[in-house]
């Protein structure tokens, strides 16, 4: 296999891995930031939490994996990316963190106030994780400064630009939707009611912000700096969205779900295709921008790569989706049939 | 402070903290698949109780190691750029195999053997713990190999174009001794880890005669497999010893403070004074009880070998690397040797004499009420290794081929460090709050606590939960 070849496939392998991460963690962002609102009942609250109980740390997995592929395949992209957005991520670990052990903790002491501080740390945790990851990814699609020496030179505040807090405010908004319709779909009863009326209030604005980013995004010319035009992609992207609405009204549960997520995947793979071959474009310079191209690993060890991926993803692919399917059924909030 | 030094407390302690919580996952997992899997065999209530009980601690412990370990794995890009940029090429390639190989099996599968008892088919649920069992000791291995590359890097070239280290021998890689005698070792240390909480937390309700034979049976497997591992953990720790002295000759001779050359070479038990090693006040040393020759017994497995003295390594990697300091600092390497030593030898006489009481009736004995705090012996031990293995690598990152100093990211200032610094110090000692009340509160509650699955019927001493 040809370096470029590799080097492509390489590129489009962590972009598999942050699709993947954004559908399935996206939903159970949304599901921890809804959690105190939606849950107004411990049992509810329990019973919000089962839904994503047995597979939040699978789907964490994606942003490790995603974050140990680039390490290996374009190394120059890890060390620039992680040193330079340094504080942001320090707040996304500690979003994280937070939510991870509240999970696991909330339920295993009776007092009400240790549980609502869990609760609520799932929901904040979730929240900053959200929007840290959007503000991120706009701000790779709209440039950083790098110098010459693959160095970023700005610090936090560069990073909260206006369409850097767009792109992570709509990314909030869009997982809080993709969450309500994954509860819409493992709920039931009254609870199922209350998602549905968060839901479309939620399809509102997700809509709204979505739009607005799109226009912003082409306006400011942050389109298709690389050689891939998006296309039609990002525009099926706002269609898919708009028809969730549609669905939501006609208690469509599952057809909604699909509808977002597709939305996230359209949405990745319009950021990719809108940033190839470059992995971080510099707003310094052009010319200093990260590519896949100079930015990588050796042929060899993006072979070797290859064939570990080859094999492994498929078997994790597998296992990962029997879990669902074994999990597929409803979740009942009667204190009986929970498990905590 | 500068960024360096921050850089490197903020690594240092962040990842001891992420390792107080591995060994007893990479050795409880096993236990409770034990259990689970004799439940299974034998529909045997009591073991259905154990599975649950040890496997709640391991549940409590677990979350810790999981939510500390995200961040083990990005400070290698946000701290240590310049280290990622060098060798991203092979150390990246372990650290993304751990992700795909071990830990979705083990995140996903435990999150099966969870929720799924009654819900999925019993063959499932019982594969389940087993395969998360799995999946955490195989992360171990590819974490111990990307890190015995940083000891001892094998299969690379050094690309003079880019300055690179390149991988070129991907089965070297996976092959290095370094790394698999830290895994044989570390997988030991996690067994026995596991088995002296056990018999501590046995012994802890022993003494109150609650549970008694739930407790006899678990001090037993604990004593049983304590005795084996933390006999692994020796030969596994001595074998690390003779493969450091041909590898990394200056972090073996600083475990001694050893400055000068000598054949044989002597071992001190301990010494005070200047561990600079030019001044010694007072020593103990083996030879005082006729047996000479341990340090040379330690490097070569016989008692008159050659160990060369700190001074003389010094002097050698001046006329290889050129000028600058090599000596790592002797007092932390000297002293941490010592610690997990003796624990170590001292867990072996325990589990020993555990298991010579245990046919009498030992419940009743009067040392009992001390043994709970054992626990904390693994604890020391496991700590020491890693900060030797650590700071006896100094000044290198790279033994030999990248210093600490080259490795730091460039962007980061004072500030930005003393705000992670803090914050990680923040988030992490309450973690540790939380953690070590809900595990006392599950250790003292017993196991018919943790047989709860629902809010309701829990007893008032664990209030609401399972
Ligand atoms: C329960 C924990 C425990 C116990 C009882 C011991 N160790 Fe250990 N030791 C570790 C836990 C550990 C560790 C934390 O797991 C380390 C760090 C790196 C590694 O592989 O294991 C380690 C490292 C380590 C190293 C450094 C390897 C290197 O950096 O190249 C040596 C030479 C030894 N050990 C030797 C021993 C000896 C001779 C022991 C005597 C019984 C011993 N250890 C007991
Ligand atoms: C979990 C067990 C581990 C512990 C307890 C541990 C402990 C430490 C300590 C105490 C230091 C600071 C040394 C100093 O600055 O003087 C250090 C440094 C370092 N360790 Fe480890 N380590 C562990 C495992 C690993 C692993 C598995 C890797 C890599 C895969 C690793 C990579 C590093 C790096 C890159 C440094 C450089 C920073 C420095 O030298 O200060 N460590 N570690
Ligand atoms: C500095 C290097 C290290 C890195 C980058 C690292 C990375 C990680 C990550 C990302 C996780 C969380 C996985 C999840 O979400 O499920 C984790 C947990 C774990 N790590 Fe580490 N780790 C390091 C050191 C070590 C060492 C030295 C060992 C074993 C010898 C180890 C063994 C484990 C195990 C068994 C788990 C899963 C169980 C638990 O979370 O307690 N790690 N580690």
């Amino acid at each position: 296999m040809s370096y470029e070849f590799l080097q492509i496939l390489w590129f489009i392998l962590i972009a598999v891995l942050w699709i993947g991460f954004h559908f399935l963690e996206g939903f159970d962002f949304g599901v921890g930031m809804l959690l105190p609102f939606l849950g107004k009942k411990d049992e509810e609250r329990r019973a919000i939490i089962n839904s994503i109980g047995s597979v939040w740390d699978g789907n964490e997995v994606w942003l490790l994996t995603a974050g140990g592929a680039t390490f290996a395949a374009f190394p120059h992209w890890y060390a620039t990316m992680f040193s330079g957005f340094y504080l942001a991520l320090f707040l996304l670990l500690v979003g994280l963190i937070i939510r991870g052990i509240a999970f696991e903790y909330r339920s295993k002491d009776s007092s009400p106030k240790w549980r609502n501080t869990f609760d609520w740390m799932i929901a904040v945790g979730s929240f900053l994780s959200a929007l840290l990851l959007g503000a991120a990814f706009a701000n790779l699609a709209r440039g950083v400064p790098i110098d010459e020496n693959m160095m970023f030179t700005g610090n936090l505040f560069t990073l909260l630009n206006p369409y850097g807090l767009l792109g992570g405010l709509t990314t909030v908004v869009i997982f809080l939707l993709h969450g309500a319709n994954f509860l819409g779909l493992k709920l039931e009863g009254e609870l199922r009611e209350r998602v549905n009326v968060f839901a479309k209030k939620l399809w509102v604005a997700a809509s709204v912000l979505y739009v607005v980013l799109g226009i912003f995004t082409y306006v400011a010319g942050f389109w298709a700096r690389g050689v891939v035009n998006p296309g039609f992609v990002p525009v099926a992207a706002v269609a898919v969205l708009l028809t969730t609405g549609y669905f939501l009204n006609n208690k469509m549960e599952g057809w909604a779900f699909i509808m977002t997520s597709l939305n996230i995947v359209l949405t990745q793979v319009t950021f990719f295709s809108m940033i190839f071959p470059n992995v971080m474009i510099s707003s310094t310079n052009p010319a200093f921008s990260l590519t896949i191209y100079n930015a990588s690993s050796s042929q060899y060890t993006l072979t070797v790569m290859s064939i570990v991926a080859l094999i492994f993803v498929p078997i994790v692919l597998v296992y990962q989706g029997w879990t669902y399917y074994m999990f597929r059924e409803r979740i009942k909030n009667d204190k009986k049939s929970l498990v905590y | 402070m500068d960024p360096i030094t921050l850089s490197r407390w903020q690594f240092g302690l962040t990842t001891v903290y992420h390792f107080l919580f591995v060994p007893l996952t990479l050795g409880l997992s096993w236990f409770v698949a034990y259990f689970q899997s004799r439940y299974y065999q034998t529909r045997d209530e009591e073991y259905r109780k154990m599975t649950k009980f040890w496997g709640k601690l391991f549940l409590i412990n677990f979350a810790i190691g999981v939510v500390t370990g995200i961040v083990q794995e990005f400070q290698f890009g946000m701290n240590w750029s310049e280290y990622s940029r060098f060798v991203g090429d092979i150390f990246g390639a372990p650290l993304a195999v751990e992700a795909l190989m071990a830990f979705f099996l083990e995140s996903t599968f435990l999150g099966v053997w969870v929720f799924g008892e009654g819900k999925v088919p019993e063959k499932v649920h019982h594969a389940a713990i087993w395969l998360a069992a799995i999946g955490s000791n195989l992360s171990a291995l590819w974490i111990l190999l990307a890190n015995g590359w940083m000891q001892h890097p094998v299969g690379y070239v050094i690309n003079e174009a880019n300055g690179r280290a390149e991988l070129v021998d991907f089965f070297a890689l996976i092959t290095n001794p370094k790394g698999w005698l830290f895994f044989w070792h570390t997988i030991a240390a996690g067994l026995t880890t596991a088995s002296f909480l056990i018999i501590g937390v046995s012994a802890y309700h022993l003494i109150r005669k609650q549970n008694v034979t739930f407790f006899k049976r678990s001090f037993q497997a604990g004593a049983i497999v304590g005795l084996v591992a933390s006999t692994l953990v020796f030969f596994g720790g001595h074998t690390n010893g003779q493969y450091m002295f041909e590898t990394q000759p200056m972090k073996f001779s600083a475990i001694e403070a050893h400055w000068e050359t000598s054949q044989p070479a002597d071992f001190s038990i301990i010494t005070i004074g200047d561990l600079s090693g030019k001044r010694e006040v007072w020593s103990f040393r083996t030879s005082q009880l006729g047996i000479p020759g341990v340090l040379s017994f330690l490097a070569c497995n016989n008692f008159d070998c050659e160990v060369k003295g700190v001074d003389a390594i010094q002097a050698e990697y001046e006329a290889t690397y050129g000028p600058g300091d090599y000596i790592p600092l002797m007092v932390v390497t000297y002293w941490t040797f010592r610690f997990m030593m003796s624990v170590g030898f001292l867990m072996m006489l325990l589990s020993f004499l555990f298991l010579l009481a245990m046919r009498g009736n030992y419940e009743n004995a009067k040392w009992m009420k001390f043994v709970p705090w054992v626990i904390a012996l693994p604890y020391i031990a496991n700590a020491s290794g890693w900060i030797l293995s650590e700071m006896g690598r100094q000044p290198w990152i790279v033994q030999g081929l990248l210093k600490v100093q080259d490795a730091v990211s460039p962007n980061l200032t004072t500030v930005d460090l003393l705000i992670s610094l803090i914050g990680y110090t923040v988030v992490y000692g309450s973690l540790a709050g939380a953690m070590v009340y809900l595990m006392k509160k599950y250790a003292i509650a017993g196991p018919d606590a943790a047989m709860h699955e629902s809010v309701d019927v829990a007893p008032a001493r664990v209030g609401a939960d399972d």
